[in-house]
């Protein structure tokens, strides 16, 4: 018989592992499934996970991929570090993607230097609207954060499907759902000639060091942390909750409406109906698997990102849709979750049968 | 406006709050007894696949609907185990059903996309359908919308004359105290995640075969979330549950109204209206914390254990 017995303390230990062990399972599941679909597992997970990164163009695409999941998990993780259930960062990412867009096409025929920066910051301007009516909805009028920023999301999606089909349309574009290519001034420069790797690359490493120092060396880190873990003793040492909840919020909409941005000015060169396949929902999962660390974070987004790609590899080669990389990223979540219990709880094997005695101990 | 245009807004507004109706009531019940599942979702997407599939190699509405909720309550399982069993984060493990529910319908109805299969037809009854207005919204409606009504009378019911139905409440108010009771805490909570399960499969399907009888992925886009501001709005009481679905289908059938009264908006726009209808609702609803947490369940959200 296995029981779990509460921990005295939470495991540190099993917090690290935990991920891992996730991961891990995830592989075996995901070799069951293959089997399962009928393909010789070994083969099939080489080209779901190695295939992808077998060169050097493959793994700079899977920076690509990364850059704009990593941008919207490092939001989410400052958020969650606080206990705010924001979902929102898809929903922030697209309208980072649109208000970005609109800055962009004032420049089309520009070779202003001012033109990718302006595009940059508008887009996380647009990210902090989104998140910014959610933080007021929330803050302001005590809505449900997961609630309203799913809702936001949806509203978002449809705004930028209004953007592409009405306002922001190419007049020149054969009445497609797209707008008009950004200028040249306005486009991420490439890292290395060859590929697709854009200085977003910068802008993620920027991110990643600004927001782990924010949360380990700043007071204002701190706060945040101890608002997540104890609200009442945030309260009881005065700090300022709401103040501190709207600017996670602000922050983790910035961050997304930037991942945004970077998309339209980095990948596609244009608004176009689907520039995320969901990436602000994957930077979820991300944020979780990598303990709301921004080095764990890191590792986890380039991981999902490996799986966006080995959806795409595996659609390719193994004839199976790409949307398998949606199920493993939800049984990664699984469990994690379910590994998780082993930071509060340890398993003991008991042998005798537990009957009434065994729980009246406890 | 003519009679016409009002009864047709009145069929169309049932129509379209009925899965509403169906999810939110079994997410109602599910929170009555203290869990709170935000994978309603993943639920309804997997209900609507698997419906959509079963109704596409069968041929049989009873099949589609019932394969449905088999898999919505399969899907629920999966969340008890992790959030009952395991004591993870409810809301986490709630989103986690909703992702995986979003990934695995979509892989498995790939193949299905573009297929047809045929609408399930209305039950008109008799001469009532014609009565001016009201009569197509009551009597010419298909037979899960009218399963829906009996749903409704059988829930309340339940909770308002069935000793089982203290029992849920009595979990989702203090589990321990429920536990020192004698009630079986755990499988009240499993039976109650089960039929929100349920509830939410066959919703589903009733998007992909009553509603618009195809699969494209992604199809309830939002309405699950929509269901788990409903259960707030009505504060856990089904009448008023049945008030808000159909205030949301109104929401949700904008464009007919704009269509009909030759208003000029982007469709894109008028899509907006029920989620922006759900953030009013959140607004009117939360302006007094108060008061919402007099209706909540209290132990709602909350992992327990029966040696804790």
């Amino acid at each position: 018989m296995i029981k779990l017995v509460p921990r005295v303390q939470a495991s540190a230990k099993w917090g690290y592992l935990s991920p891992v062990l996730a991961v891990f399972l995830t592989l075996i599941a995901s070799s069951i499934l293959f089997m399962a679909l009928g393909k010789d597992p070994v083969e099939a997970l080489y080209t779901f996970f190695i295939s992808p990164i077998a060169n050097w163009y493959g793994v700079t695409e899977l920076l690509v991929v990364a850059i704009p999941i990593l941008l919207c998990a490092y939001g989410l993780a400052l958020c969650y570090r606080a206990s705010i259930w924001n979902i929102g960062a898809e929903g922030q990412l697209l309208t980072g993607a649109v208000v970005g867009t609109v800055m962009a096409l004032q420049f089309v025929d520009s070779s202003s230097v001012w033109a990718m920066p302006l595009t940059l910051i508008a887009g996380m301007v647009g990210g902090m609207i989104c998140s910014g009516i959610s933080a007021f909805l929330n803050l302001r009028l005590n809505c449900n954060e997961t609630l309203v920023t799913i809702m936001m999301n949806y509203i978002a999606l449809n705004t930028l499907l209004w953007a592409v089909y009405g306002p922001l349309k190419d007049p020149n574009g054969y009445n497609f759902p797209e707008s008009a290519l950004f200028g040249d001034s306005t486009l991420l420069p490439i890292l290395f000639e060859g590929t697709r790797l854009h200085i977003g690359l910068l802008l993620v490493v920027l991110a990643l060091v600004i927001v782990w120092v924010f949360m380990s060396k700043t007071f204002l880190g701190f706060q945040i942390k101890v608002l997540g873990l104890d609200k009442p003793a945030a309260h009881m040492a005065g700090y300022k909750q709401k103040k501190l909840a709207a600017m996670v919020f602000l922050a983790s909409g910035a961050l997304a409406g930037l991942a945004g941005a970077v998309i339209v000015t980095g990948s596609t060169g244009q608004l176009i109906p689907a520039i995320s396949p969901g990436y602000g929902y994957s930077a979820i999962i991300v944020a979780f698997l990598g303990r709301l660390h921004p080095i764990g974070i890191t590792l986890a987004g380039l991981l999902i990102a490996l799986l966006f790609m080995g959806g795409e590899m595996s659609q390719m080669m193994l004839n199976l849709p790409r949307s398998i990389s949606g199920i493993l990223q939800g049984l990664i979540l699984f469990f994690l979750l379910s590994c998780d219990v082993l930071i509060r709880y340890r398993i003991a094997f008991t042998f005798k049968r537990s009957g009434s005695t065994a729980t009246a101990k406890n | 406006m003519d009679i016409d245009l009002i009864t047709n807004i009145l069929y169309a507004m049932i129509m379209t709050g009925t899965p509403l109706l169906l999810v939110a009531l079994g997410e109602m019940v599910c929170e009555k007894s203290g869990v709170l599942n935000l994978g309603q979702e993943g639920m309804m997407l997997m209900g609507a696949v698997a419906g959509f599939i079963a109704m596409y190699h069968t041929d049989s509405y009873i099949l589609g609907f019932l394969f449905a909720m088999l898999v919505g309550v399969a899907m629920s399982l999966l969340f008890a185990v992790i959030a009952l069993q395991l004591n993870a984060n409810q809301v986490a493990a709630g989103l986690a059903l909703t992702i995986f529910g979003t990934g695995l319908s979509a892989f498995l109805g790939n193949d299905y996309e573009g297929k047809q299969i045929s609408v399930l037809p209305s039950l008109s009854i008799a001469e009532l359908q014609h009565i001016p207005i009201i009569g197509k919204a009551i009597f010419a409606q298909n037979a899960i919308v009218y399963l829906s009504w009996v749903l409704i009378v059988v829930v309340y019911l339940f909770f308002r004359y069935h000793r089982q139905g203290l029992s849920v409440r009595a979990v989702g108010e203090d589990p321990s105290v429920a536990s020192n009771l004698g009630l079986p805490v755990m499988l009240i909570r499993y039976l109650s995640v089960a039929f929100g399960g349920a509830m939410a499969g066959l919703a589903g399907a009733y998007l992909s075969i009553a509603y618009t009888p195809m699969w494209t992925e992604g199809m309830v886009s939002g309405k699950g979330w929509i269901a788990l501001t409903l259960v707030v709005f009505a504060s856990w009481r089904i009448e008023r549950i049945i008030l808000g679905a159909y205030l949301f289908g109104f929401a949700s059938i904008m464009h007919l109204v704009a269509q009909g009264l030759n208003w000029d908006i982007s469709s894109n726009l008028l899509a907006m209206m029920p989620y922006i209808a759900t953030l009013v609702v959140l607004v009117m609803l939360s302006r007094d914390k108060q008061r919402l947490k007099l209706f909540e369940p209290m132990a709602l959200g909350k992992p327990w254990h029966r040696s804790s």
